[in-house]
């Protein structure tokens, strides 16, 4: 009876054995490689960059150093020449081989990068790898605009840069220290499809932009984004509906807005407040960020004069 | 077309010709698409790179590295890993008697995934912090803690409550499954925006983490599987039959169970700890060989390692080159390739008769 044993045809032609002879000697092999030792990536020639994140990619544009970019992620959408360079996909689901073959001398991302098996593949094959943390703070901006700067060797124009910043800062901000009507209560809406609407709560970074134009998120209740309930939205009570500008269209405008649950009970429905702007431009925290401020600020304006 | 359909066959062994033997006609292709896999991608491969390892003296070019250190391993463990889910599923199906049943149901892939989402959210949020070494390990370990658990969990669980019964450890695996779910979905409303896209990205699968020495210890998890199934498959035969006949005819129903269970656990608890969910695969491998050769499970089980193994490597090698320089998530392709694949041979298959 076979029940014991199974057929000897099965046992000859099993795959792994198949998969032995080629893996063995390819593992054999594979120790004998210099690991270490790595890319043929020569560091005096002319320096190649890969730009994970929209931010840093919009902070190399403004040093002047937009030239030595090898590539960029999909979030780098601003400036427009920006698109026009080779892709290595969403930040979250790179490719080695891919980032490879763009023989960079320099991978610089957020810690949005990933996977993390990836990124040691890159740092493995001598590419460096460096990871700039992202910051909601203004100061955390120009920070990461003086490290970048000591990156690409390009400290002075960094320096001009923060300067030109802080100026630009400084005359953002002035009219709305000065401001003495009461903080309007605004409710960040972030849609990546009519049916997942998400809400900014406390410490998201649409919070950190609402409070840097004098604003006041009107939900307090959770941290970071959370899904739309009616109920919330009500109590929350806000004068204006922020939105940005993607998340705008995709639930149909100003009159879907009005349709997305509880937005109609809240003043902001009834007086039509809803504003929206471009999502890197208001949530990138990148070199525009003095002018995202101005931008805010005047399209709160412009809604509650209504 | 079902796993309780048709006899056992005993006369498989005696078949000749290349469409009767198909084990060596899929191992021609699985070769035929390692050769591919191997010429394909973002940076382009000489001869002389293939060579380069019979020189090791001088510094490598970007191919060579590329090849041998990024390329070679990934899809060695893109097969492996399809050859794992291949073996999982067609074990799965014959032990539930079940056409709809995949590794899944046994809690492996909600396991890791809780696990995988209780380490990002919490153990990330809880504010302990670990030693930079140990970060890049403690998912994959978790998950895999998760997978297995799940499984010894779910068997223990559903033997308590509903004795021996198969189909007792199929609801139970159902509920125990949807009680995973709810913790990930816990998991998923807690979790900041940066936290729920590694998760979301995590659940997508992906074989980029491939190196030697993952090739090297799933290879000897996958053998030593083979040398233990080899001696499952027959008695898998006799449960087909019904727990009951299976029993009549000498097979220790209990045993087998166990085993199936602990053996899907380790296999695919490792592949799912490394690779994220892969799906489809566990699910429609073992069908297609079904619908070609029948319900042998001496024959299904290499067939459907190979076929897993095909899947897996076309899809990671597609997703691979498509986009390049960026790459596209496998799992898209294991079902955009495999599910209009498997379409098609249904209805030759009806049609022919």
């Amino acid at each position: 009876m076979s029940f014991v044993n199974m057929s000897q045809d099965n046992l000859e032609t099993t795959p792994a054995r198949r998969h032995f002879l080629l893996q063995a000697s390819a593992l054999a092999a594979s120790v004998c490689l210099p690991h270490s030792m790595a890319w043929a990536a020569d560091k005096k020639s002319a320096r190649r960059i890969v730009s994970i994140g929209g931010a840093l990619t919009e902070i190399i544009y403004a040093l002047g150093a937009s030239q030595e970019l090898a590539g960029v992620d999909t979030t780098s959408l601003y400036p427009e020449a920006a698109t026009k360079l080779p892709s290595v996909g969403y930040a979250r689901t790179l490719s080695s081989e891919g980032i490879l073959a763009l023989a960079p001398n320099h991978v610089i991302a957020t810690e949005d990068a990933g996977p993390p098996a990836v990124l040691r593949q890159i740092n493995a094959a001598g590419v460096p790898v460096t990871i700039l943390a992202a910051n909601d703070k203004f100061e955390g901006v120009l920070e990461r605009v003086t490290r970048l700067g000591t990156l690409i060797d390009r400290p002075m124009q960094a320096a001009q840069l923060v300067e030109k910043m802080k100026a630009d800062w400084q005359r953002a901000r002035e009219p709305i220290l000065a401001r003495k009507s009461p903080a309007p209560r605004v409710l960040f809406i972030l849609s990546h499809s009519p049916g997942q609407v998400m809400v900014g709560g406390k410490g998201s970074s649409a919070e950190a932009m609402l409070h840097y134009v004098g604003a006041q998120n009107a939900v307090q209740g959770f941290d970071g984004f959370k899904p739309l309930t009616p109920e919330a939205v009500i109590a929350a009570q806000p004068d204006v509906v922020l939105f940005t500008d993607q998340g705008l269209s995709i639930v149909g405008g100003v009159d879907g807005v009005l349709k997305l649950p509880g937005v109609a009970q809240t003043p902001a429905g009834q007086k039509r407040r809803v504003a929206s702007l471009e999502a890197m431009f208001m949530l990138g925290f990148g070199p525009r960020m003095p002018q995202a401020v101005t931008a805010l600020d005047n399209a709160l304006l412009k809604v509650m004069s209504t | 077309m079902s796993a309780t359909a048709g006899a056992i066959s005993l006369t498989s062994r005696f078949t000749t010709g290349l469409l009767n033997r198909p084990v060596w006609f899929l191992s021609l292709v699985l070769l035929l698409c390692f050769w591919v896999a191997a010429w394909a991608g973002a940076v382009p491969v000489t001869t002389d790179d293939w060579l380069v390892l019979w020189r090791h003296d001088e510094p490598l070019t970007s191919g060579a590295y590329v090849l041998w250190n990024l390329r070679l391993p990934r899809i060695l463990f893109a097969a492996l890993v399809g050859a794992v889910l291949g073996l999982s599923g067609a074990l799965t199906q014959g032990l539930f008697r079940n056409p709809l049943a995949d590794p899944g149901l046994l809690g492996v892939t909600s396991g890791a995934a809780c696990a995988a989402a209780l380490t990002i959210v919490v153990l990330a949020g809880s504010g302990i912090d670990i030693p930079v070494a140990w970060r890049f390990w403690i998912l994959p370990l978790a998950a895999f803690a998760g997978a297995v658990g799940v499984c010894l969990l779910l068997d223990t669980v559903a033997r308590w409550l509903t004795a021996d019964s198969i189909a007792g450890l199929l609801l139970t695996g159902i509920a125990l499954n949807a009680l995973a779910a709810a913790i990930i979905g816990l998991c998923t409303y807690l979790a900041t925006d940066e936290q729920l896209r590694s998760l979301t990205f995590w659940t997508l699968g992906s074989l980029a983490g491939g190196s030697w020495p993952l090739v090297g210890t799933l290879l000897v998890l996958l053998l030593a599987a083979i040398w233990y199934v080899r001696r499952l498959v027959s008695a898998m035969n006799a449960l087909a039959l019904g727990e009951a006949a299976a029993a009549h005819v000498g097979i220790n129903v209990r045993h087998l169970r166990r085993r199936v269970i602990i053996l899907v656990a380790l296999l695919c608890g490792f592949s799912v700890a490394w690779c994220g969910v892969i799906g489809f695969i566990g699910l429609v491998a073992p069908h297609i060989v079904r619908l070609v050769i029948g319900p042998d499970q001496r024959r299904l089980v290499p067939l459907a390692m190979l076929v897993g193994a095909i899947i897996l490597l076309v899809a990671d090698t597609t997703a691979r080159i498509v986009a390049i320089p960026a790459e596209i998530p496998v799992g898209i392709f294991t079902a955009l390739l495999g599910a209009p694949f498997f379409l098609a041979l249904l209805t030759s298959v009806r049609k022919g008769g």
